[in-house]
């Protein structure tokens, strides 16, 4: 009976192609929606993936890592005294404006690594030594910071190791090009010494941005990140924590969960509607078959069974064909990482999830009807 | 003469004082008031009478798709009242053939699907049911047909697709609502002819609803009904009498 079910549905073509047509439209722009939406978070973390490090600590009231409050010189120490951290670095960020070689103005994420560990450096790099740093007036620029449209501006070309651009008007030499990923704020990298960075950021009282901190051996960074918060003050963040901090902050504070969120939202309405109401239509265009094999001994349970099976395979092929399309989305935005997109499997399968309620909810509208159908609704003509 | 007295009262179908009320208020009506009935194993029994005397109304009490308010109904020997409804739509499966007015034949599915639907109702393979199906089908003479859908058929073969569904489970009763009201009278008496041919066996009860006079020489006894209730059950002499008459 179920095949001959899921026939009497692929006999109707308009109902059934609605039917794909409106789950698949509702699965895409659920799980691309929610694709962009997690490459975006990823965004907001991905200073922590470019810089490796094991501990971050920050002011105490800085609850994410795109954000900086100036501490004092004299923090790192504190922390370098905490019992369990084998060292504590200086970090430097802040965003600058650097000009190219035509003379335009290009924003960049400048970063000070400690000069004597290069603690944080970049995991790849295409190009060049990045222990060169420790010369004075040099850089690592990423890969995007290179590009002829950013501060290869004028070159016509890639900036390259050797090559110089002005950072606040004092000079920069390439020695290097490295891999990084895209930070949230869209401005390419460029790495450079501690002491580099404060003289090419302008002079302010307090000049340091966060201490990077790595636990001795055998000592679990949640442990030593607990120790320095509670001996200096200030927050201390192993990775993952930061990475949920971060993800948090941005959900209470910025707009851009909610306006996916709203999309997701719409996704799943629209499925719920066009499904709905076709398979709707589609069980009151049969009512009389259904009422036929009512009469012929079908009982409520097996024609809700059919309903459902009818509406699951629907629900199936137009998820699959909504998971096609967003794979195909991603593909396509690959290669320019713009605008970002990931995947991710747990969602995938929340988004199979609903679409799955999508089409009992659809079903749930017709077994009612048939349920209440007379059988002896057959005999009147 | 009651239906008791008939010398075929062996009481495949038995219905005692049944009353049906549908509505309430000013728009209550009884369909049924206190009807007997009854209808012999091996029998083509029609039920005759004007529109709105409750014909359809019987059918359903009978075939177990309508509850009604008073009164025993019983087929073959199995008592209906007081049987949950799932005992009653198992019963119907496996006892109860249906023929429509409207056929209602499933347009999407194949004629050798529609007819295999009984027999996977009842549990059948489909393989089992299909090759059951062609069977019953070529029985009714629309061999080489099978995988033809139902909106590629004149009304008289789409109601020998019907007749075909209504046997392929060898139900032993048969329900037949007004089955050639729908179609032209040379192609009624084609499928009365079909029906008497095919339907017609030592164990089963065949129940025809008609309003169709040409339709009454097949019958083996007619119950005429008024208002709800029975005004004559014919058979015998009487019977051909009645038919003549009506001719
Ligand atoms: N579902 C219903 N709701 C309300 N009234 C009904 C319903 N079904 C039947 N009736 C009423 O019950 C009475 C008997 O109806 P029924 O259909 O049994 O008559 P019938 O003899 O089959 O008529 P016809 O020859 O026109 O088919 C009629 O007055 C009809 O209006
Ligand atoms: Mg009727």
């Amino acid at each position: 009976m179920y095949l001959l079910a899921l026939k009497m549905l692929l006999g109707d073509r308009a109902k059934y192609i609605m039917l794909v047509g409106g789950l698949t439209f509702s699965s895409l722009l659920m799980t691309q929606q929610n694709g962009v939406f997690q490459g975006l978070l990823s965004w907001t973390t991905s200073h922590m993936r470019n810089m490796r490090a094991s501990i971050w600590v920050v002011e105490s009231r800085v609850e994410q890592v795109n954000e900086t409050k100036a501490l004092r010189d004299t923090d790192v120490n504190r922390v370098r005294s905490v019992d369990g951290v084998d060292f504590a670095v200086p970090l430097f960020q802040g965003v600058m404006k650097a000009r190219a070689a035509d003379g335009s103005d290009k924003q960049v994420q400048l970063i000070g690594l400690h000069g004597g560990t290069l603690y944080g450096r970049p995991a790849v790099m295409v190009d060049g030594d990045i222990s060169q740093l420790r010369v004075p007036n040099t850089v690592v620029v990423d890969e995007l910071a290179a590009q002829p449209t950013r501060l290869g501006a004028g070159l016509g070309r890639s900036l390259k190791v050797g090559d110089t651009f002005e950072i606040n008007d004092r000079e920069a030499r390439v020695v290097g090009v490295c891999k990084t990923e895209r930070h949230f704020f869209g401005y390419p990298y460029v790495f450079t010494s501690y002491d580099q960075a404060l003289q090419y950021a302008p002079r302010q009282r307090k000049m340091l941005s966060m201490i990077l901190a790595e636990p001795k051996p055998g000592i679990p960074a949640e442990e030593v990140a607990r120790r320095i918060a509670a001996e200096t003050g200030m927050k201390a963040y192993t990775v993952p924590e930061f990475e949920r901090s971060t993800v948090a902050w941005i959900w209470r504070n910025t707009g851009i969960p909610a306006s996916f969120m709203t999309t997701i939202i719409l996704g799943f309405i629209v499925g719920v509607a066009v499904s709905g109401q076709t398979f709707y239509s589609f069980v009151l265009e049969n009512l009389k078959n259904l009422g036929a094999l009512k009469a012929m001994g079908a009982g409520n349970g097996l024609l809700a069974g059919m309903l459902l099976f009818q509406a699951i395979t629907v629900g199936v092929i137009g998820y699959g064909l909504g998971l096609g399309l967003t794979a195909l989305f991603g593909l396509a935005v690959a290669q320019s990482g713009q605008p970002p997109f990931k995947l991710v499997p747990l969602y995938l399968v929340q988004t199979f999830g609903a679409v799955l309620v999508i089409c009992v909810l659809a079903a749930l509208f017709g077994i009612r009807k048939v349920a209440r159908l007379e059988p002896a609704i057959v005999f009147r003509g | 003469m009651t239906p008791t007295a008939s010398p075929h009262a062996d009481g495949a179908v038995c219905v005692r004082g049944v009353i049906k009320t549908f509505g309430v208020g000013d728009a209550r009506t009884v369909a049924l008031k206190g009807i007997d009935f009854s209808a012999a194993e091996g029998e083509m029994h029609l039920v005759v009478g004007p529109s709105g005397c409750g014909k359809t109304t019987l059918l359903s009490v009978v075939a177990g798709t309508l509850d009604w308010d008073d009164g025993d109904v019983s087929v073959f020997g199995t008592r209906l009242d007081g049987m949950s409804k799932g005992a009653v739509t198992r019963f119907r499966r496996s006892n109860i053939g249906f023929i429509f007015q409207q056929f209602n034949l499933i347009p999407t599915l194949t004629l050798v699907e529609n007819v295999s639907v009984p027999l996977l109702l009842n549990g059948a393979g489909r393989r089992t049911a299909e090759e059951k199906a062609a069977q019953l089908l070529k029985q009714v003479g629309l061999e080489g047909r099978e995988n033809k859908r139902p909106t590629q058929l004149s009304g008289g073969q789409q109601q020998r697709v019907a007749i075909a569904r209504a046997l392929v489970h060898e139900p032993r009763l048969l329900i037949c609502d007004e089955p050639t009201s729908a179609l032209d009278s040379a192609t009624g008496h084609q499928i009365m002819d079909i029906l008497s041919g095919v339907a017609r066996a030592p164990g089963r009860c065949v129940i025809i609803v008609t309003h169709d006079p040409r339709t009454y020489r097949y019958a083996d006894r007619i119950t005429e009904m008024e208002d709800g209730r029975v005004t004559r059950v014919l058979d015998g002499a009487a019977l051909g009498e009645f038919v003549s008459m009506t001719h």
